[in-house]
């Protein structure tokens, strides 16, 4: 039997605080100095601040009793970072250069602002459940999240990336009535797996990190029959301590399935796995720094086979409609999930939960430890009585636990008991609404704008093709085949844009496109959607607001590149922050909110859904804090309005034309090409907005008509790159004129034309009956024919002045642009090719 | 006409057993998802359907081996299989499902019913998914493969697709017995190593029939490539109309009308 507390509530703590975990009330919490709650907080990992400690202090004066340890533990969960967003969500005074602004809630008037004034129909859900809702058709609706599960990953790689995975296919599978998840995406900051420097003691190598994340995801992501089909990695050596781990869900679900509730008298029902103590304080502890005394017992263990069960029974019992609410158990457990569920049927609400009931994986746990266990895969649903016969027979036939541990009440209150004992009876209202808060202060200030006097750059024809290789070698560049390859990308059969492209199926895709019609069996059904991703720490560095709009200009240009239509895109943030009470570090933050809102207002897209991840630190030995470069993720989803109509990145056929669509600038901050020179380049690339969104239009609306063979978004490495990625994955090679280039004034030589990462541009082919249409469909745009494709397997360049500028094999390019994984995570050196 | 039933058996973990189903009834068939759970409790009966199909996944996590738990509990608790498979009527297995024929010992069929093959880890030692060119043995008794080209090509994704024999014998039998049906080859159709043979398996084997046909175990997903949008270079091709994979489970569904 547990260690559960049969004694009576005598006094059995001391006016230091300590505290028999197996007494049920804290004797004395009333009595308690600042600093001894600081203590005792620090003790049992609650990450609770000094006003949070006091106005829980006051409340339980107010009470005339003193709260139980499980009732601490609810609230500490209940308000942790990682529930609460209490950063995001809080009143800020922001300092930027002379301008002071002051936020009440960033949320509420930066991420979620243009949602609200752009008041898109088709926009189902946002921001209240457990995914952002948007609808696909007559019938159907897509659910899509995007989580972070950094702190577990730098602690537990494997272990950590599998429970994120886990954690995000529950979050589909508990929004609105529940979604089939259909695609998974992955996205990755790591250090380089080459890296040979220094680390601190208890500092996995980044090598291995980085095995073990993509090893999570590919086990728990294979074995769920879910394809991860979209994602990206990017590499740079201030995640060394601090990894970063994207993992991402989109669901499908009848419209009919969007809305969930709860009526008083309906059933507490756990279903899923046992309640076990892996996974104690996860929520806390993702709002805590990490340390080399950071315990690995905070992270959850998964168990995909236990989770698939759940999938496929409670899809089973969504359908017979069985239930009328759920919520998954991810941080907090049981104390989260019924928590917010008893706060679903109204004001009224209420909860009454005997945790007697709950099945376990080992008996010697704590009534409080069961509360607030983050073990995977549970899930908690409101059942209405008449309906549970029939639940448990279709979790019986699947293998999958069902409990039923209390009833949703109106009483307004949270009541859990053990076997008769009070463990927690607090008020909903103060559970949700007591945190205090505090308005915090944010600085930014922008580097100095002194730009570099201009030099002509060298067009050195050796020169070039040396920079072309080492950008395609890039780590941020190069194939990511070692990882694609090991996830299962088709199982479901609905991947009809797959995440590798070209003649050999091995080429980047923009992004990949899924069909429905292969689960739904509605195989003449032709809509799709399609998933892009856009991140650039790299531009952060020098100004968040601008990565922020790159980011969703990035992420909405590859939709556009596949056929998706972007006028009906939503928009997932992902923030993942260093030390957010370094008003610095929260003032990047806070530009960086800036830049989503006013993107999202420019390209009139609305954010359905977020996560923030913050407190991205480690403390060294010394006591120094180490914190990652702030980091924006943004995710766009869309509709591709028929599937056959899709495009891919592979140049088709020789004699097509090829366009540059977008104007091109010297927008060199923060871009390969200054990281190759060493030193700083000028100013971040930033989207002109209303360009921007005229540019994306008008060529998605050229691409849906069937006017593009091809066409690629420009990213890192600008021109060069792309032209050469095309050309490999098609082996159809091009051949273009510098001089064709449309660009400002400022633009003089052909390193900038060839480099530059300016924005909102892409490489289109075209068959060379629809030129004329196709230029008629981008009248307005700027955009220029700068060559051809060619059967001869080089690329071909001509400079400004008309001499040969590049001209490299194919064969060659891929080499470089395949090499450096398999070298650094295999050893495999046959893979090489020249050493740039 | 009527359509025929086809049982999808599926279990914890079972994965494919959906878009299974989609390629089945674009075949023309009714296909009915079954849980294991269902046919050992006798609560539904094998021999009510005119074809069972065994999709991919990962049965119970493929814990021990893949495949192995549920092979153990067909050969315990749903005897009624094998008797299925001799009366003729068409069985496939895929992915998983093969590797569930061959430990339950129907794949190679031998008299006793004893396991002689294995389906192991891949010489690469990790899940790869890759698309695959395939030769048929047209020599073959499949029913499946009825008028495919000699030439086709599916994805694969597994980490345990090695195919190993307990005996050269076995390798003898299967060859003698035209029971090879396909196998991995490269872009000339000629035996190759890896990448073209994905896992290392014996003799480039891809796919084993029964001698009489009518019971088909692939590695390949031949669901996963039903419409012409599946193949990875459809956009760089206008000939083909549909997918090859389609013409697999037609074949069963013409095998049981006629």
């Amino acid at each position: 039997m547990t260690t559960a507390t049969k004694s009576s509530p005598a006094v059995n703590g001391s006016a230091n605080g300590s505290h028999d975990p197996a007494e049920p009330v804290w004797a004395a919490w009333s009595t308690l100095s600042a600093k001894a709650l600081a203590d005792l907080d620090a003790a049992h990992g609650w990450s609770l601040n000094a006003e949070e400690l006091a106005a829980i202090q006051a409340f339980f004066k107010k009470l005339k009793r003193e709260p139980s340890h499980a009732e601490i533990e609810t609230l500490a969960q209940t308000w942790s970072e990682h529930c609460k967003h209490k950063t995001f969500t809080s009143a800020i005074l922001y300092k930027e250069g002379r301008v002071t602004k002051r936020f009440k809630n960033l949320l509420k008037e930066t991420i979620k602002e243009p949602t609200r004034k752009l008041k898109k129909t088709w926009c189902l859900s946002v921001f209240e459940d457990n995914a952002g809702i948007i609808a696909l058709d007559k019938k159907w609706a897509l659910a899509f999240k995007v989580e972070t599960h950094n702190h577990p990953c730098a602690v537990e790689p494997y272990g950590g990336a599998e429970t994120g995975v886990g954690g995000v296919i529950r979050d589909v599978l508990g929004a609105g009535l529940g979604a089939k998840p259909v695609m998974n995406t992955d996205v990755f900051c790591f250090c380089p797996p080459d890296y040979e420097g220094e680390l601190p003691e208890g500092t996995l190598h980044p090598r291995r990190t980085m095995m073990s994340v993509v090893d999570g995801v590919r086990d728990y992501g294979n074995r769920m029959g879910i394809p991860t089909a979209a994602g990206a990695i990017w590499f740079d050596e201030a995640y060394k301590t601090n990894p970063l781990v994207f993992v991402g869900t989109v669901g499908l679900m009848p419209k009919s399935a969007v809305k969930k509730s709860v009526q008083p008298g309906d059933l507490i029902v756990a279903v899923g796995g046992r309640t076990g103590r892996d996974g104690l304080h996860g929520a806390t502890f993702s709002s805590a720094s990490i340390d080399d005394n950071t315990s690995t017992s905070a992270v959850q263990v998964g168990h995909a086979i236990v989770e698939k069960r759940l999938l496929d029974a409670l899809l089973n019992a969504r359908d017979k409609g069985l239930y009328r609410g759920l919520t998954d158990c991810g941080a907090g457990g049981f104390s989260s999930a019924i928590g917010e569920m008893a706060a679903l049927s109204g004001r009224s609400g209420g909860a009454r939960v005997r945790l007697e009931s709950a099945r376990l994986k080992t008996t010697d746990l704590s009534p409080w430890e069961i509360w607030v266990s983050e073990s995977q895969e549970r899930m908690v649903l409101a059942v209405p009585p008449k309906n549970l016969k029939a639940l448990e027979a279709v979790f019986e036939l699947e293998g999958s636990g069902v409990r039923v541990l209390g009833e949703f009440t109106n009483t307004g209150r949270l009541e859990v008991s053990f076997e008769e004992e009070t463990l927690v009876d607090l008020e909903l209202k103060f559970l949700h609404d007591g945190l205090p808060t505090r308005e915090r202060t944010a600085r930014f200030d922008l580097p100095s704008k002194s730009s570099p006097k201009r030099v002509k750059r060298s067009s050195d024809r050796m020169k070039v093709a040396e920079i072309l290789h080492w950008s395609l070698g890039n780590l941020n560049v190069c194939s990511r085949e070692w990882v694609i390859r090991q996830y299962d990308h088709e199982v479901l059969g609905g991947t009809v844009i797959k995440p590798l492209h070209g003649l050999h199926h091995d080429a980047p895709g923009d992004a990949p496109v899924w069909w429905p019609g292969a689960v739904t069996g509605e195989v003449d059904n032709f809509r799709g959607f399609s998933v892009g991703h856009g991140l650039n720490p790299e531009y952060g560095k020098l100004d968040p607001y601008a990565m922020a709009l790159c980011a969703v200009d990035e992420a909405l240009g590859n939709l556009a590149c596949v056929g998706a239509d972007p006028t009906k895109a939503a928009l997932l943030d992902n923030f993942c922050w260093g030390d957010v009470d370094d008003p610095a570090q929260l003032g990047g933050l806070v530009r960086a909110a800036l830049g989503c809102r006013d993107a999202a207002l420019g390209f009139q897209t609305p954010f359905i859904s977020g996560k923030d991840s913050l407190y991205n630190v480690f403390t060294d030995a010394k006591g120094r804090k180490h914190s990652i470069p702030g980091t924006l993720l943004i995710s766009a989803i869309a509709p591709v309005h028929d599937i056959r109509k899709a495009v891919t990145m592979d140049f088709k056929a020789p004699n097509n034309p090829i366009f540059l669509v977008g104007a091109t600038g010297e927008d060199f901050g923060g871009s390969l090409y200054e990281q190759w020179k060493r030193t700083p380049q000028g100013s971040v690339p930033l989207p002109d907005l209303k360009k921007a969104k005229k540019t994306l239009w008008t060529l998605s609306a050229a691409i849906q008509k069937g006017l593009a063979l091809s066409a690629h978004n420009l990213s890192e490495g600008g021109l060069a790159v792309a032209a050469a990625e095309m050309s490999f994955a098609g082996e159809v090679s091009a051949h273009l004129d510098l001089d064709g280039v449309q660009r400002s004034n400022d633009v003089l030589d052909n390193v900038s034309i060839l480099f530059s990462e300016s924005p909102s541009r892409f490489l289109v082919e075209v068959s060379a009956e629809n030129e004329k249409a196709f230029v008629k469909a981008m009248r307005g745009v700027s955009n220029c024919r700068i060559g051809s494709t060619i059967a001869n397997p080089v690329l071909r360049v001509t400079a400004l002045d008309g001499r040969r500028l590049i001209e490299e094999s194919l064969h060659a390019l891929k080499r470089s642009w395949q090499a450096p994984l398999p070298r650094m995570l295999d050893g495999d050196t046959a893979a090489d090719g020249r050493n740039a | 006409m009527k359509k025929p039933k086809v049982l999808i058996l599926r279990t914890a973990g079972t994965n494919c057993d959906i878009e299974t189903a989609t390629a089945f009834r674009m075949a023309g068939a009714a296909p009915e998802l079954v849980h294991v759970g269902e046919l050992a409790g006798k609560k539904k009966s094998v021999f009510d359907y005119a074809i069972l199909a065994i999709p991919g996944g990962f049965s119970y996590g493929d814990d021990v081996a893949a495949g192995r738990i549920l092979a153990n509990e067909i050969k315990s608790r749903v005897k009624d299989l094998r008797g299925f498979v001799r009366s003729g009527r068409p069985v496939i297995g895929i992915c998983n499902g093969f590797q569930v024929l061959v430990k339950a010992g129907l794949l190679p069929q031998t008299p006793s019913g004893e396991q002689t093959a294995s389906l192991t880890f891949n010489d690469s030692n990790r899940f790869e998914t890759r698309w695959v060119r395939l030769r048929i043995n047209l020599q073959s008794q499949s029913l499946f493969t009825k008028d495919l080209p000699e030439m086709i090509e599916l994805p694969v994704a597994h980490g345990e697709g090695k195919f190993v024999v307990k005996s050269p014998k076995v390798l003898e039998a299967l060859k003698k017995s035209r029971s090879i049906l396909m196998q991995y080859v490269n872009e000339e159709g000629k035996f190759s190593s890896y990448p073209y043979n994905p896992n290392g398996s014996l003799f480039n084997i891809a796919a084993i029939t029964n001698p009489v046909g009518n019971c088909l175990g692939m590695m390949p997903h031949p669901e996963r490539y039903v419409t012409r949008y599946h193949h990875p270079n459809w956009t760089r091709q206008t000939f083909c109309k549909e997918g090859v994979g389609l013409e697999i489970f037609r074949n069963a569904v013409k095998y049981v009308l006629n």
